[in-house]
């Protein structure tokens, strides 16, 4: 038989163990004698802030990496796991923290990828659509074998990973955070599919940040911090806060209180603005939005429907077709990202690996991006002053806990939320008078995560303008003065905070007008 | 009646002339897809030509001949992806350096053997019953050396490969994210080796269509930039095997057309400098990238090593 007709599951695992992994990378010893395990039908779940090593403990049981210690057994059997490749045969299939797909590539090209063909040298996307079709069906999973990947939702580049791994058989899947960049109603779907796939023998590893998902969807739960196992817990003995306190070392606030501000002067104004998207189509439509002195207006909304380009047209990022902006009474309209600086304006990037920050460069270099000319930086605009440098990046490491071995080491070696923090560190030092903050706490752990939310209310204490962009309702109900909802590239209401509620917003983020 | 041979013989020799073009082209289209810049095909063109013409020289085998070119190509293409991949060394600058040690080889070892250009016999047109004698087509199409046939011949196959084949999707996989592929069990490295080796070869080729097939002569810098044209084109043809045999014949076109105007100008007395002929692709390979929007075939990984993001 084919190898690609093979029915999923085929090669059960019963059990794996991991045990006493050791991973070291120049400075960190990412992974500390780790025992970790999982068995078919389960859903074990691993928790740790950022940096814990979650991601690194996986990438070993992939193949990517090589532990300098430890043993790894499928089944009890001792197994070495030399390459991704390698894990494959074994039926270990993983779907990485950042999506692992060919965007030119069409659905059923990236699912064909390193699959041997029915007909020997020659492609057989025909029979390869055919069993997504199936599998599609068995899995409730809906995607267009044809579509080229860069034309998808993320969601539904989600389903293509998992997809491709069921394709290949996986016994054992890992997922890390998958639920970063999914909408409620995704999250809903995706567990789901999960559950189906337990149901059916298989073995899951989940990754995520969102306690209440964890709580949700596993069976076991393992908590990493600094690379050490700290705790493992059957799901049903644990709460959100015993979890939060073992993943910090310390209680961690889920709650805040808003103290009453006087708005003052409108800091930021957008008047009928339109823009176009990447896809070519109306990215924004005619968007009016003030944000004043002291207030965070949140942007609720499900992911692609004009929050990117909302946040991107106020950096200067994205050129307008229409309408007016205005910081600080001064008519910006299709200014440069470094004039809007100049103008006060900080901005938290969505997409901060690549708007963010320049992966090669070190986490001193980055702190000091825009700001590099200016005092007290810099002498005159021209000569780098390397000591100030040096001495307010590491209050800055401190200060936001990043975990970095040193202000030197280039920035792609941290992990997720740390170059998050680092981001936010940078944004904030500037003083800004406005702050557009899109996604800020997206893959940041809990503990982190709720400084990100003092330093917001902080700034809001002082008087900036916030415009926080968010899919996570929480995070938006918790911080927010103001809402509006962002559909199809309008806004399609506000809300004033007392108003709000879990289920309007949701009606309205689904494309129901509502006013409140 | 004068017009119309003139035409057809313009015709014909552009595509005698678009031969080393294609060769060239398709090979390095095959690097530049999975992520590798080899700027060097020129130098292997000419290693390959010397390679062809020597073997040539000393046996009169023709098959020796093509098989000594394209052993030589795929010993260069080896180095070269030696040097970019396991080595990871700037693509750009290793592929300058492959063809000045091109270009002086091939100098040196035809000062040490031959010395003065001599001509050989090289492929002869072939004959093909009645189609050779078809009116203006036969002159066209059907009167030309084998080479000229084998180029066009791996067009549609090479976009076979690169399109319909298990092969041909890792190949593009891996010049547009090496990342996506390495996790999904493809070796990165291999991949690339096996197609800067290929295309190693078809650059020998190229060179061995210009030796034995097309001039029948080797001499000091016998391509005269024609593998720097061949990396052009692949940019021209947007990475696909027909757009880049589009631009091939373009450029014999105008190389066809030049020969005659060499007639016009000596009659008129005034002389176009051969410069412009080399620049002439590279000027409007760069105004077709200024006006194409951004295409979709591009490998984004093209000229990055690969490494794991394991120390
Ligand atoms: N390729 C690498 N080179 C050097 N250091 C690395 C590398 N990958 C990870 N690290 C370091 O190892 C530690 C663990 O990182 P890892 O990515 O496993 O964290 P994580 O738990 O997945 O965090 P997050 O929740 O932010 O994704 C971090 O300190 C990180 O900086
Ligand atoms: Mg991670």
């Amino acid at each position: 038989m084919p190898e690609n007709l093979l029915p999923t599951g085929h090669r059960r695992i019963e059990q794996m163990r991991m045990q006493g992994i050791v991973k070291k990378f120049p400075g960190v010893l990412a992974v500390d004698h780790v025992d970790f395990d999982v068995k078919a039908g389960e859903i074990h779940a691993l928790l740790g802030e950022n940096g814990a090593g979650k991601s690194t403990l996986m990438k070993i049981l992939y193949g990517l990496y090589h532990p300098e210690e430890g043993h790894i057994y499928l089944n009890d059997q001792s197994v070495v796991i030399r390459s991704p490749n390698h894990a494959i045969q074994h039926g270990i299939g993983m779907i990485h923290q950042h999506f692992m797909l060919v965007p030119s590539l069409t659905v059923a090209e990236n699912v064909a990828l390193g699959l041997k063909s029915s007909r020997g040298l020659i492609l057989d996307l025909e029979v390869v659509s055919k069993r997504i079709r199936e599998l599609s069906e068995i899995y409730g999973l809906q995607v267009n074998p044809n579509s080229p990947i860069w034309q998808l939702a993320v969601g539904e580049q989600q389903r293509v990973e998992i997809l491709r791994a069921l394709y290949r058989g996986a016994a054992l899947l890992i997922l890390d955070e998958p639920t970063a960049v999914l909408t409620p109603q995704e999250v809903d779907d995706l567990f789901r599919i999960l559950n189906q796939m337990t149901a059916d023998g298989h073995a899951l590893i989940f990754i995520s940040h969102k306690l209440h998902e964890v709580l949700a969807i596993s069976h076991r739960i393992t908590v990493l911090r600094d690379g050490k196992r700290v705790y493992s817990i059957p799901a049903e003995s644990a709460t959100k806060e015993m979890l939060a306190q073992m993943m910090v070392g310390r209680p961690v606030v889920l709650r805040y209180d808003l103290p009453p501000i006087e708005p003052g002067p409108a800091l930021l104004r957008l008047e009928g603005v339109c823009a176009t998207s990447d896809r070519g189509d109306e990215g924004l439509k005619n968007v009016s939005l003030n944000v004043h002195a002291g207030e965070i207006v949140g942007v609720a909304g499900v992911s692609g429907n004009g929050q990117r380009e909302l946040a991107q047209v106020i950096a200067g990022m994205r050129s307008i077709t229409a309408g007016k902006i205005w910081l600080n009474n001064d008519d910006v309209t299709s200014h440069s990202p470094a004039a809007m600086n100049q103008h006060g304006l900080s901005h938290i990037p969505e997409a901060r690996m690549t708007d963010g920050v320049i992966k090669n460069f070190t986490v001193a270099e980055n702190f000091v991006l825009q700001n590099h000319g200016r005092k007290p930086y810099a002498w005159g605009g021209l000569f780098m002053n390397f000591r100030s440098i040096t001495r307010q990046c590491k209050t800055a490491i401190k200060d936001y806990e990043i975990k970095t071995p040193s202000h030197e080491t280039p920035i792609k070696s941290l992990s997720g939320g740390n170059i998050q923090k680092l981001v936010l560190a940078r944004e904030l030092s500037r003083q800004p008078r406005v702050l557009i903050a899109a996604q800020p706490t997206r893959g940041v752990d809990i503990g982190a995560s709720e400084y990100i939310h003092h330093r917001l209310l902080e700034e809001r204490t002082k008087g900036t303008a916030i415009l926080l962009i968010s899919e996570d309702l929480d995070e938006i109900l918790a911080l927010s003065d103001r809402i509006v909802v962002m559909y199809e590239g309008a806004i399609v209401g506000a809300v004033k905070r007392d108003a709000a509620d879990v289920r309007t917003l949701g009606l309205m983020m689904a494309g129901s007008k509502v006013t409140v | 009646m004068i017009t119309d041979i003139l035409k057809a013989s313009v015709a014909a020799s552009a595509i005698r002339l678009a031969t080393p073009y294609i060769f060239a082209s398709l090979g390095e289209t095959f690097g530049q897809r999975s992520g590798v810049l080899n700027l060097g095909v020129d130098g292997i063109m000419l290693l390959g030509a010397f390679a062809a013409y020597y073997a040539v020289f000393e046996t009169g085998n023709l098959l020796l001949g093509v098989l000594a070119a394209l052993i030589v190509g795929m010993l260069l293409g080896l180095a070269m992806a030696f040097i970019s991949v396991t080595l990871q060394a700037e693509q750009g600058i290793s592929g300058i350096g492959l063809y000045l040690f091109g270009l002086g080889l091939s100098e040196l070892l035809f000062q040490k053997t031959v010395v003065t250009p001599t001509p050989i016999d090289g492929f002869p047109r072939v004959n093909l019953p009645i189609l050779t004698d078809l009116p203006v087509l036969g002159e066209i199409f059907f009167h030309h050396n084998l080479l000229v046939y084998v180029a066009f011949a791996l067009v549609p196959i090479s976009a076979f490969v690169l399109n319909r084949t298990t092969f041909g999707l890792q190949i593009r996989a891996v010049g547009q994210n090496p990342e996506a592929a390495d996790a999904m069990g493809i070796s990165v490295a291999r991949v690339r080796y096996m197609t800067v080796t290929l295309g190693g070869g078809f650059a020998g080729l190229a060179g061995a269509s210009l030796s034995i097939a097309l001039l029948n002569i080797f001499q000091s810098n016998l391509t005269s930039g024609q593998g720097f044209i061949a990396v052009a084109l692949v940019y021209f043809g947007a990475w696909r095997p027909y757009w880049v045999m589009g631009g091939a014949l373009l450029f014999s076109t105008v190389n066809a057309l030049q020969l005659q105007v060499k007639t016009i100008e000596n009659a008129l007395g005034i002389n176009v400098p051969s410069e412009f002929a080399v620049m002439a692709p590279y000027v409007v390979t760069i105004i077709t990238l200024i006006f194409a929007s951004k295409r979709v075939e591009q490998p984004t990984a093209l000229t990055k090593p690969f490494e794991r993001g394991e120390s």
